[in-house]
């Protein structure tokens, strides 16, 4: 095949880096080899994709750091036309060893923006469109004008809220509404989260930090923890303020001075309070952790599978894929002589009490002179609910499966009818009897059932009748 | 199938969803949060030296807990907290505060609260049930050996009958060593 012995098309790692940017001739012929013939695993629809890919796809990477550079970089390689990338965060001096889209001279601006730039100056024809902040701060609809989302994230809370939020907009009428979710470091599209490691924050016991600091983390957590609520009662800690990092930085210094202890540093302490790190290890090894070598596989593997999913040239990845280096110790991350990489893919199971998208879900046809009572009733007598989760739940077989004391909301999480606590029972107990059609009139006919039970909630849509 | 374009790489993974039958039902969407803390709190069974209140009562994410011991060095008194949880629930831990200033080992005069499973022995398989019942034994025994007033934990390791008495007299609202406390007796 000399398709794999073309060399490839100009866009290549910072060092290396050619001034001329790619030909406007034929930029993707490589590409188009794939895209115009149909393979032996290429989907019976497979024509016309191509013009999907470059004229009408919208495909959006979350970060824009180690993993986001190499995913943009092979996004607007591949041919995907209209790209968008979200980053909150600021370029850093020590981001240049890897994050090839920057140069010195971009430090503390938008790595969103300056990688938005940097790809459309490279690479002709592209469109990136930046956004710097939060993911947080863009409402689902935003998230709804994309094919495909790539997430490049480094925190645990970031892609669980993604993903969350991406299963959440699923329209089972609205084919559109489903977002394929591809995960750097791991990938996949079912809208589940799939994290190769999980490195929560390490917390320490709070009186530790107060009066046995013993580690210069424990003094910037003291700063932080304790003293700037204590100073600043009325405001909140911004852990992206210099000036409010500084504060911190000089608090935990003094504090470390009086207690003998070294290594408070300005990084440090950005380090600490913003979790960019596992807080005990070391600089060393953070650097290592980051310089691992799996960013560029992983991307290409993450761009690999979204140029299938938009193509549908081959199938893709179902769904889970896992790389790995042989790894000494987990603080200190490194290669072990010879060893080779080790890949493997498998399909990961959805989890039947996944609080995110497991759970059961009904829909109760009812009268509209039904009241609560009466529903919660119906709920309670329905055989054959135990049959499904018996059917689900074989292990447990034996424990009762019937809804006995249901506690009702809404989906926005206001209660309908508590069991318990005391106040919220005596607060809702008077809903059982009024109608279930005046309760849902504001909130619509959505409700979510738990109960001592059921191992998972219970969804219940209404359908008056 | 006929539609080649936009909708494909939807269309292409929507089927493999189709196919799956516990995805062919809607869901309502409530958040994982939401659902565990309505699950955590329905299902507490709360003795009765401890009762929640809610101050807005649809807003089951804020709330306060009060604990009056009926046994041990602060019986008689009424302690209360507020437990804040936000959407990162169970996988980060309710941020609980005592709202009184309070002569206890575990307990700084801001309201802080030295409990392991409220920061570094957190687990998403701990709920609320747990957090109380933790908070409580705080007031059955408290701990000199993981000081949050040190001054405290001093007067505990080095007079037992010392420190009780103290606890008496800040619970009635006196000072102790120079610092006055709230009065929390009944």
């Amino acid at each position: 095949m000399d398709v794999a012995m073309e060399p490839a098309n100009g866009f290549v790692h910072a060092g290396h880096r050619s001034d001329d940017a790619i030909s406007s001739e034929s930029p993707y012929r490589d590409i188009d080899r794939v895209l115009d013939r149909p393979g032996p695993w290429t989907d019976e629809a497979f024509q016309g994709t191509k013009d999907f890919l470059r004229t009408q796809s919208k495909v959006l990477v979350i970060g824009a750091g180690g993993l986001g550079c190499e995913i943009l970089q092979n996004l607007a390689l591949t041919g995907f036309h209209d790209i968008y990338v979200i980053d909150m965060d600021t370029i850093d001096i020590s981001n240049l060893n890897r994050q090839f889209l920057f140069r010195e001279a971009d430090v503390g601006k938008s790595k969103a923006i300056v990688a938005a730039d940097f790809v459309m100056s490279r690479v002709p024809g592209v469109k990136v469109t930046p956004y710097h902040g939060k993911i947080q701060d863009h409402p689902p609809s935003f998230y709804k004008q994309f094919n495909l989302i790539i997430a490049g994230l480094d925190s645990i809370s970031a892609r669980r809220w993604i993903n969350a939020t991406l299963v959440q907009m699923v329209d089972e009428e609205d084919e559109e509404s489903l977002k394929p979710l591809i995960d750097g470091g791991t990938e996949g599209f079912k809208g589940q989260a799939r994290l190769p490691m999980l490195t929560p924050p390490t917390a320490f016991p709070i009186c530790t930090i107060a009066n046995t600091p013993r580690l210069p983390e424990h003094c910037i957590e003291w700063a932080s923890v304790l003293e700037w609520p204590k100073v600043f009662p009325d405001k909140k800690l911004d852990t992206d303020d210099p000036d409010h990092i500084e504060w911190l930085y000089q608090q935990a210094t003094a504090r470390a001075d009086e207690f003998k202890i070294e290594g408070v540093t300005w990084t440090l302490t950005q380090g600490v309070v913003k979790n960019i790190i596992p807080a005990i290890a070391s600089t060393n090894a953070i650097i290592a952790g980051k310089r691992d070598g799996l960013s560029p596989l992983t991307s290409a593997s993450c761009c690999n599978e979204a140029f299938k999913i938009a193509t549908t040239c081959a199938p893709f990845l179902s769904n889970y894929m896992m790389v790995r280096r042989p790894v000494v110790s987990p603080l200190t991350p490194q290669y072990v002589g010879n060893d080779s990489v080790y890949a493997y893919t498998f399909e990961y199971d959805k989890r039947e009490d996944c609080p995110v998208c497991g759970g059961e879900s009904i829909t109760a046809e009812i009268g509209k002179d039904w009241t609560l009572e009466r529903l919660v009733e119906w709920l309670s007598e329905r055989q054959n609910m135990s049959a499904v989760l018996h059917a689900s739940h074989s292990r447990r077989a034996d424990t009762p499966r019937q809804i006995s004391k249901p506690s009702l909301s809404h989906p926005s999480g206001k209660p309908l009818y508590f069991q318990a606590p005391p106040q919220l029972h005596d607060a809702t107990k008077p809903n059982l009897d009024r109608l279930v059609s005046d309760l849902l009139a504001d909130e619509g006919p959505e409700l979510v059932v738990t109960d001592p039970n059921l191992p998972f909630s219970l969804g219940v849509t209404i359908a008056f009748v | 199938m006929t539609s080649l374009l936009a909708p494909r790489p939807a269309a292409q993974i929507w089927s493999v969803k189709k196919n799956e039958e516990a995805a062919a039902k809607k869901r309502p969407k409530m958040t994982a949060a939401q659902l565990r803390v309505q699950k955590d709190l329905t299902e507490l069974e709360l003795p009765n030296t401890m009762t929640t209140h809610f101050p807005d009562p649809s807003d089951v994410l804020n709330f306060n807990l009060t604990i009056t011991p009926d046994e041990g060095i602060y019986k008689g008194g009424v302690f209360h907290f507020t437990f804040a949880i936000n959407l990162n629930y169970p996988h980060e831990p309710p941020k609980v505060r005592c709202t009184q200033k309070i002569y206890h080992p575990n307990l700084d005069l801001e309201g802080n609260v030295c409990l392991n499973i409220l920061r570094e022995d957190w687990k998403p398989v701990l709920n609320l049930s747990s957090v109380m019942i933790g908070l409580q034994y705080l007031f059955l025994e408290p701990n000199p050996d993981d000081p949050l007033n040190k001054e405290a934990a001093e007067d505990l390791r080095r007079n037992r009958e010392e420190f009780i008495q103290n606890v008496k007299t800040s619970m009635r609202g006196g000072s102790v060593r120079g610092e006055t406390f709230d009065k929390v007796l009944k």
